[in-house]
C-alpha cells in the first residue's frame, strides 16, 4: 500500500504528464526529423550540383570573351593596293586578301626589327602569329576608307587560335611538338612580344557580336549573328504564339460549351506539350519546307516551328491563370450586365495577364534553348558571315541560333571552338536568367490580392 | 428603420413587378427547384428564407438569368418582369441584367479604385454622357448606399481596400449605379459583422421606396426587420409565402412552423 501511495508522483499510463514524452510521441518526432533531414539533403545535393555546374561552365567559357590581340603598323602601299591611283573603289575591290598578305607580313616584320628583337624566323612565320582573318579584316577597312590608302595605320589584329591558346594556357611548348600550326620558335617570338606590349589578351567583344567563321579561324567566330537569328525566331514566336495561344485559352476557358469535343482538345493541348521537340522539327520540314517551301534555315521557319512547340505552354499557363481569377468577378461584371466577353476583356484578362506573361516568357525561355527542332530545319552548321540589314532579310536569310551555334562549335576539332561553345552557353544562360527573373518581377510587381 | 412592429406590416398592395409560374430548374439530373409560384410587388422587400440548399438561391438567380452561366442549369416555367417573359428568345440576359442588379453573398468590389467599381456598369450601358455626368452618377449611387462620405476623399482608392461592409456597400452602389428595377441580393450580410449588417438593413429599407428588392437571408431576424414579404423555401418547393407578420407570428404550414421556432434547418 505505501508503494500506491508513492504512485502519483509518478505519471500512470491514465494520468500522464505533458512534461514527459510518450513512446508515440517520440516515435512521431524521429519520423519528422528524418524526414526534415532527407530534404536538407536533397536541397544540399541540388545546390552542390548546381555549384559544380555553373563553376564549370564559367571557367571553362570565360576565355572566350577574352581574346589575344597583336597591334602592328601597317603600311596601306599605293603600289599594292591601287595601282591606277585613281581610288575608284572598283579597282581597289579587285585585290583580293591575298594582295593584302604581302603588307601585313612586311607590317610584321618591321614591328619584329624596329623592337629590336633578334629571331631565325622568317616573315612569313612571323605573320603566321596573326590570324587569317588579318587579311580580311585590313581589306574591309581598306574599302570603308579608300582615302587612307598611302598611309601607315594602327590595326589591332586577331592572333591565331594557338596563339590565343598559348597565353590562356591551353596551348604550352609540349604540346605544340607535332603541331604544324606553330612552332616553337614562334613562341618564343610571343613571349618578347608580349613584354614589348605589342600582344596583348584584352576582353573581346567580336565573340558576342561577332558571326560564326570558318574551320580554320576559331579566334574570329562570334556568337553575335545566330544571336540575330534566335532574336527573329523568338519575334515569331511571340507575334503567333501569344495571340494564338491566349485566344485559344480564353475561348476553351470561358466561352466554350463542356462537353467531350473540348475535353478532347483539353487533353491533346497536354499531350502536345510533353511532345519530344525532334518530332516539332520534322514536322516543320515536312510541312514549312517541303510543302510550302519556305526557305531553308531561315528563322521565319525556325519560328513557326518552336511557335507549334510553345503554343502548348502558353495555352497550359493562360488558362491556369484564367482559372486563378476567382469566379465572384465574373459573376460581378455579369451581375451588372456586363456581356461575356466584356466580363473577359474588361476583368478577368488584366486580372491574368500576368500570370498569362509569365507563362509567354517561360515558354518563350524554352524556345530559345531549344536545339533539335533547328537540326531538322538546316539552322545547324550554317555560317553566317554576315547580320542582316532588314527585318524582312533577317526573317528569310538563312541563319543559325544560339542553341544550334553552340552544337556546331562543340562538333569541331579545335579545342579553341570548344572554349567558344562553352562561352555561349554562358551568353544563353544569361539569356534564359534574365528571362525567368523579368518573368518572377512581373509576376511581384503586379500579383493582386482580392 | 421600420419601426412597425411586424404584426402591423399590413398588405398596402403594390403592383406586380415579377411573376414566376410553374417555374422549375434543374441542375443535371437534380431537381432544384419545384413548381414555383410567386408574385413580387414593386417598392417591397421580399425575403426568401429557409434552411441550405433549399433553393433559395437558385430561385433568385433565376430572376436575372445569372444561372445562365452554368452549363448544366435548366429552367422551365415563365418569370415575367413587367409582363415579359425574360427567358423568351429575344431578351438578352445582358439587357435583363441591366433592369435586375444584383448584390452577392462575399463583397466582390472589381480590384480597380472605388470611382471606377461604381462607374463601370453606367459606362458599358452608356448612361453617362461625358466625365461630368458620370462624376453626378457615382455621387448619386454612392450617396443612395450610404458610403459617400467615407469614401469620398479617396475615391481613387483600391475598392478591395475597404472593410467589409464598405466593401458590401460599394457593391450595392454598384449595382444601383445602373439604375435597375429590381435589386436581388443574395445573403447580402452574410460576411458582415453585426454593425455592418445594421447598415445594410438600414439601406436596404431606404432602397426599396426606389426599387423591387428580394434578399436571400439565413437569418431570420433580419427577415423579419427588413421584408414586408417573406417566402419560405424547402427542398425546393415554395412552402409558404405571404405577409412577413403572417408568416412570422401565424403560419399556415407546419414546416414553416418548424423551421422558425428552430426546429428543422
Amino acid at each position: 500500500m505505501s508503494d500506491l501511495s508513492q504512485t502519483p508522483a509518478h505519471p500512470t499510463a491514465s494520468h500522464s504528464s505533458l512534461l514527459t514524452q510518450s513512446e508515440r510521441t517520440k516515435r512521431r518526432n524521429a519520423a519528422e526529423k528524418r524526414f526534415k533531414a532527407y530534404g536538407a539533403t536533397a536541397i544540399a545535393l541540388g545546390l552542390a550540383m548546381l555549384l559544380v555546374l555553373v563553376t564549370t561552365i564559367v571557367s571553362r567559357g570565360s576565355g572566350a570573351f577574352q581574346q589575344t590581340f597583336i597591334t602592328l603598323n601597317v603600311e596601306l602601299l599605293e603600289s599594292k593596293l591601287d595601282k591606277n591611283g585613281e581610288r575608284n573603289i572598283e579597282d581597289i575591290k579587285r585585290v583580293t586578301t591575298f594582295g593584302y598578305a604581302p603588307l601585313v607580313k612586311t607590317a610584321m616584320q618591321t614591328t619584329v626589327e624596329g623592337l629590336g628583337i633578334e629571331t631565325s624566323l622568317k616573315a612569313k612565320q612571323m605573320a603566321g602569329l596573326l590570324s587569317k582573318n588579318a587579311v580580311a579584316q585590313l581589306r574591309a577597312y581598306v574599302l570603308e576608307n579608300p582615302h587612307q590608302i598611302g598611309e601607315t595605320v594602327e590595326f589591332r589584329f586577331l592572333a591565331q587560335s594557338r596563339v590565343d591558346g598559348y597565353l590562356k594556357g591551353r596551348v604550352s611548348r609540349d604540346s605544340i611538338a607535332n603541331d604544324k600550326n606553330i612552332s616553337a620558335a614562334q613562341l618564343d617570338l610571343v613571349d618578347t612580344l608580349i613584354e614589348a606590349g605589342v600582344v596583348e589578351k584584352t576582353f573581346n567583344l567580336g565573340f558576342i557580336l561577332g558571326a560564326d567563321a570558318s574551320d580554320q579561324r576559331p579566334e574570329a567566330a562570334g556568337i553575335g549573328v545566330s544571336m540575330l537569328g534566335s532574336l527573329f525566331m523568338m519575334l515569331v514566336v511571340l507575334a503567333l504564339a501569344l495571340p494564338i495561344g491566349v485566344a485559344a485559352s480564353i475561348y476553351l476557358e470561358e466561352f466554350a460549351p463542356k462537353n467531350w469535343i473540348t475535353d478532347i482538345i483539353e487533353v491533346n493541348i497536354s499531350n502536345l506539350a510533353a511532345v519530344p521537340s525532334i518530332v516539332f522539327g520534322i514536322l516543320g520540314l515536312a510541312v514549312f519546307i517541303n510543302y510550302m517551301h519556305l526557305p531553308t534555315s531561315a528563322p521565319l521557319v525556325g519560328g513557326l516551328v518552336l511557335t507549334l512547340m510553345t503554343l502548348p505552354t502558353i495555352i497550359i499557363s493562360t488558362r491556369a491563370a484564367l482559372k486563378a481569377v476567382p469566379p465572384s468577378i465574373r459573376d460581378a461584371a455579369l451581375g451588372v450586365g456586363a456581356s461575356k466577353m466584356q466580363s473577359v476583356f474588361h476583368h478577368v484578362l488584366p486580372l491574368a495577364a500576368p500570370g498569362i506573361l509569365t507563362g509567354t516568357i517561360i515558354g518563350l525561355a524554352q524556345a530559345l534553348g531549344e536545339t533539335a527542332p533547328l537540326l531538322l530545319i538546316g539552322m545547324v552548321g550554317f555560317i553566317a558571315s554576315n547580320a542582316p540589314e532588314t527585318i524582312a532579310e533577317g526573317l528569310l536569310s538563312p541563319n543559325s541560333a544560339m542553341p544550334a551555334q553552340i552544337y556546331e562549335w562543340a562538333k569541331r576539332a579545335d579545342p579553341a571552338f570548344y572554349e567558344r561553345a562553352w562561352g555561349g552557353i554562358i551568353i544563353l544562360l544569361v539569356f534564359l536568367v534574365t528571362m525567368n527573373t523579368v518573368a518572377v518581377l512581373l509576376r511581384r510587381r503586379f500579383e493582386r490580392r482580392w | 428603420m421600420n419601426t412597425m412592429t411586424i404584426m402591423d406590416r399590413t398588405l398596402n398592395t403594390n403592383a406586380t413587378k415579377i411573376t414566376a409560374k410553374d417555374v422549375n430548374v434543374y441542375y443535371g439530373d437534380t431537381h432544384a427547384i419545384k413548381d414555383v409560384n410567386v408574385e413580387i410587388e414593386a417598392n417591397t422587400v421580399t425575403a426568401f428564407i429557409g434552411p441550405s440548399g433549399c433553393g433559395k438561391s437558385t430561385f433568385l438567380r433565376c430572376i436575372n438569368r445569372m444561372n445562365d452561366t452554368i452549363d448544366v442549369c435548366r429552367v422551365s416555367g415563365d418569370i415575367l418582369l413587367d409582363g415579359e417573359d425574360i427567358y423568351d428568345k429575344r431578351v438578352d440576359p445582358v439587357q435583363l441584367r441591366a433592369k435586375v442588379g444584383m448584390v452577392f453573398q462575399k463583397p466582390n468590389p472589381f480590384p480597380k479604385s472605388i470611382y471606377d467599381n461604381v462607374s463601370y456598369g453606367p459606362k458599358i450601358h452608356g448612361l453617362a454622357r461625358n466625365k461630368a455626368e458620370m462624376d453626378e452618377i457615382v455621387e448619386k449611387s454612392l450617396r443612395r448606399a450610404a458610403i459617400w462620405n467615407e469614401v469620398k476623399d479617396r475615391l481613387d482608392a483600391p475598392g478591395t481596400g475597404l472593410s467589409g461592409g464598405q466593401q458590401q456597400r460599394l457593391c450595392i452602389a454598384r449595382a444601383i449605379a445602373t439604375e435597375p428595377e429590381v435589386l436581388l441580393m443574395d445573403e447580402p450580410c452574410s460576411a458582415l459583422d453585426p454593425i455592418a449588417t445594421a447598415q445594410v438593413e438600414e439601406l436596404i429599407d431606404e432602397l426599396r421606396g426606389r426599387y423591387s428588392v428580394v434578399i436571400v437571408t439565413h437569418s431570420m431576424q433580419q427577415a423579419a426587420r427588413v421584408s414586408q414579404k417573406t417566402a419560405f423555401f424547402h427542398l425546393g418547393n415554395l412552402v409558404e409565402f405571404g405577409s412577413t407578420g403572417q408568416i412570422f407570428t401565424n403560419p399556415e404550414d407546419p414546416r414553416t412552423e418548424s423551421y422558425i421556432t428552430g426546429r428543422i434547418g
